[in-house]
């Protein structure tokens, strides 16, 4: 099968202007994959960049020699924003010496990475018998922009497992023609996957609560009125 | 009765139609010359959609599923699959614990298969770590996976006739068949159905002489209990019947939703990972790929009792060429087991189609995301898809055909 650079390199030719990186990835298995992005000279409108994804899509699967007819798997990942300290080492002259050896000072610059949410296609051929092609798609970031397109039209294969991802990471899928909630109930508000969800702590229901839970619930209910315990009868 | 000679009871009394013939005279179909005749259709409902829940505690529908069925009479025009009853968020359990601690959660999933779910999750997490496995363990766990094919597809086919209503009997021999595989599972692991036998690098306990011997008793008779079974079953005229033609799927289609085992190579397409892949120690015996023809419910049955066939030969070789050895690779690490950074996916062909674990790891010693690729829940996508058209009574029979288990589709 072609490497990921050639593939990369074969979209460059056919679609010129597509942004495509290749993501490596530094583990053992060597499976690297292709990351999508919006081009820069598409307009920010989301419909755009859903029209381009799925004809890039429709590339990988109809051409002779990839032939990617599966979509096996569809998934999200979460990466919540970080906050990155880098430590640089700056030489400065030394100002009581100016003529000496320059000063070397550490600099610590603090930088966030914004976060986003990714959705990875794992593509396999069962036409060439080969695979997986890895294709990435990322969010802007992971509250009004968390959107990308969804690929339902060229894998009927996504079509759950997008709304799975859409359920439990909370990534809208541009052109789905059915997202719904697919696991969790419909009138449930956030979504369960992402790293910062927190759990509810009010479990009245469940039926045999342990201590920490109960611990939690107490916040919820007022504390039962004080009863004046009457003395034991054959007290001491 | 006022008036007995209106009320008598006439000769020519139908009682098909719960009526008394009397009334002929108020219908506006006449009597037939041979004295029955056809009750008034009421067809004031012609036209209008019903909309039917079926399930989730429908007997049919293998678990807590439930479908929204739109009926044109008895017709379907609509079918939307609701899921979810089950779910209990099995891939955020699996951030949360260690590696080999999700282990024991990944019988859970599949739980007439938890070897393969076991091994699929193994083969993950040894393609992440670079881990080598040891050829003994190799062998058993083909071994393990052969005989959890055996049983998956004997229950199914079994399932499957209760389904076409052919109560009792079938699934009956099929679930004495699978009590004998389970024994075996619970000699070896300790437990009938929650195994938790594979570990990274090899498998947990090495079986004995016993064991072995118990094994191949049982694969030299299986042949004879297909016999039987198919006599019962194949060439059953009432089966046939109710079954061919019945919940068609294109190749196309089946190759597009991501359709996987036999419910693919019942279309015919030729896509087995034991042979595609080559994982484990696969390439070594000898065994074909049963194809079927139309992509029916009969060819999905078929299937899997020609599966069945070929496990029993992959069986034997197996079983004939353990080799002695290590069971676990010495170097394995078990505590503070911690991959290097990266992604890896896995994937096995499970008895329900490609089972396979995605997984990235940060270097800590739980997964940073841990995902499950479920056969049974992508296999469902073209559900809608292939009962349109059909009777509810059909729609029950390719659900079933479909061999899905909740515990892996709701997670």
């Amino acid at each position: 099968m072609e490497s990921p650079e050639q593939i990369r390199d074969r979209i460059l030719v056919r679609f010129p202007g597509a942004e495509i990186t290749v993501v490596t990835n530094p583990g053992l298995s060597a499976q690297h994959s292709l990351l999508l992005s919006p081009p820069l000279r598409l307009s920010a409108a989301p419909s755009s960049f859903s029209s381009h994804a799925r004809a890039i899509a429709e590339f990988l699967r109809d051409d002779p020699t990839l032939q990617l007819d599966q979509c096996s798997n569809v998934t999200g990942i979460d990466w919540p924003e970080k906050e990155i300290v880098e430590t640089t080492k700056v030489s400065t002259p030394d100002p009581a010496n100016p003529a000496g050896p320059p000063k070397v000072v550490e600099q610590k610059t603090k930088r966030f990475q914004p976060g986003y949410l990714e959705v990875v296609y794992h593509l396999y051929s069962i036409a060439q018998r080969h695979g997986p092609v890895i294709l990435r798609l990322r969010t802007g970031n992971r509250t009004d922009q968390a959107s990308v397109p969804s690929l339902t039209p060229v894998w009927r294969s996504c079509e759950f497992q997008e709304r799975e991802v859409f359920d439990l990471f909370g990534v809208k899928f541009d052109g789905h023609p059915d997202l719904r909630r697919i696991l969790m109930w419909d009138e449930f508000k956030d979504h369960p996957m992402r790293r910062d969800y927190v759990e509810p702590d009010d479990y009245e229901w469940e039926p045999t609560p342990h201590g920490t839970v109960l611990e939690k619930a107490k916040a919820h209910y007022p504390s039962p009125p004080a009863v004046a315990t009457p003395p034991a009868a054959n007290a001491p | 009765m006022t008036n007995p000679g209106t009320f008598s009871i006439p000769a020519a009394h139908d009682v098909r139609s719960g009526h008394s013939s009397l009334d002929i005279s108020h219908s506006s179909f006449p009597p037939q010359a041979g004295g029955s005749h056809v009750r008034q259709v009421h067809d004031s409902f012609h036209g209008d959609l019903l909309e039917v829940s079926m399930g989730p505690h429908h007997p049919s529908t293998h678990g807590v599923f439930r479908m929204i069925v739109t009926l044109d009479g008895e017709t379907i025009v609509k079918l939307k699959p609701v899921f979810g009853y089950l779910h209990r968020n099995h891939e955020k359990l699996g951030e949360t614990v260690t590696y080999l601690g999700s282990m024991p959660y990944t019988d859970r999933l599949d739980y007439l298969s938890s070897m393969t779910n076991n091994w699929a999750y193994a083969l993950a997490v040894e393609k992440l770590a670079g881990q080598a496995v040891p050829e003994r363990a190799e062998y058993v766990r083909v071994i393990l996976a052969e005989l959890t094919r055996l049983l998956n597809h004997t229950c199914l086919a079994g399932f499957l006739m209760q389904d076409c209503g052919c109560s009792g009997t079938p699934l009956m021999y099929a679930f004495r068949e699978r009590e004998y595989i389970l024994d075996l599972f619970e000699s070896l692991s300790g437990s009938r159905m929650m195994c938790n036998y594979q570990r990274f690098g090899g498998c947990r306990v090495d079986p004995s002489a016993d064991w072995l011997a118990g094994a191949q008793k049982l694969t030299d008779r299986y042949g004879a209990f297909l016999d039987e079974f198919e006599t019962l079953l194949t060439g059953n005229e009432i089966i046939m019947a109710r079954t061919q033609g019945v919940g068609k799927l294109s190749p196309a289609l089946a190759i597009s939703a991501g359709v996987t085992g036999p419910m693919l190579r019942a279309c015919g397409v030729n896509y087995d990972l034991r042979k595609v892949d080559a994982y484990g120690v696969y390439p070594r015996f000898d065994f074909r790929v049963p194809l079927g023809d139309h992509g029916d419910v009969y060819d999905r049955y078929m299937i899997r009792v020609l599966e069945m066939r070929e496990s029993i030969k992959i069986l034997q070789q197996a079983l004939a060429g353990l080799p002695a050895g290590p069971i676990m690779d010495p170097k394995a690490k078990l505590r503070s087991f911690r991959p290097k950074a990266g992604e890896a996916y896995g994937r096995i062909e499970g008895p329900k189609g490609e089972i396979g674990f995605y997984l990235l790891s940060d270097g800590s010693p739980n997964p940073y995301r841990y995902r499950i690729r479920p056969p049974s829940f992508i296999n469902l996508t073209i559900l809608e898809d292939m009962c349109l058209g059909h009777t509810v009574a059909d729609a029950v029979i390719i659900l079933g055909s479909v061999d899905i288990v909740l515990g892996e589709v709701d997670r």
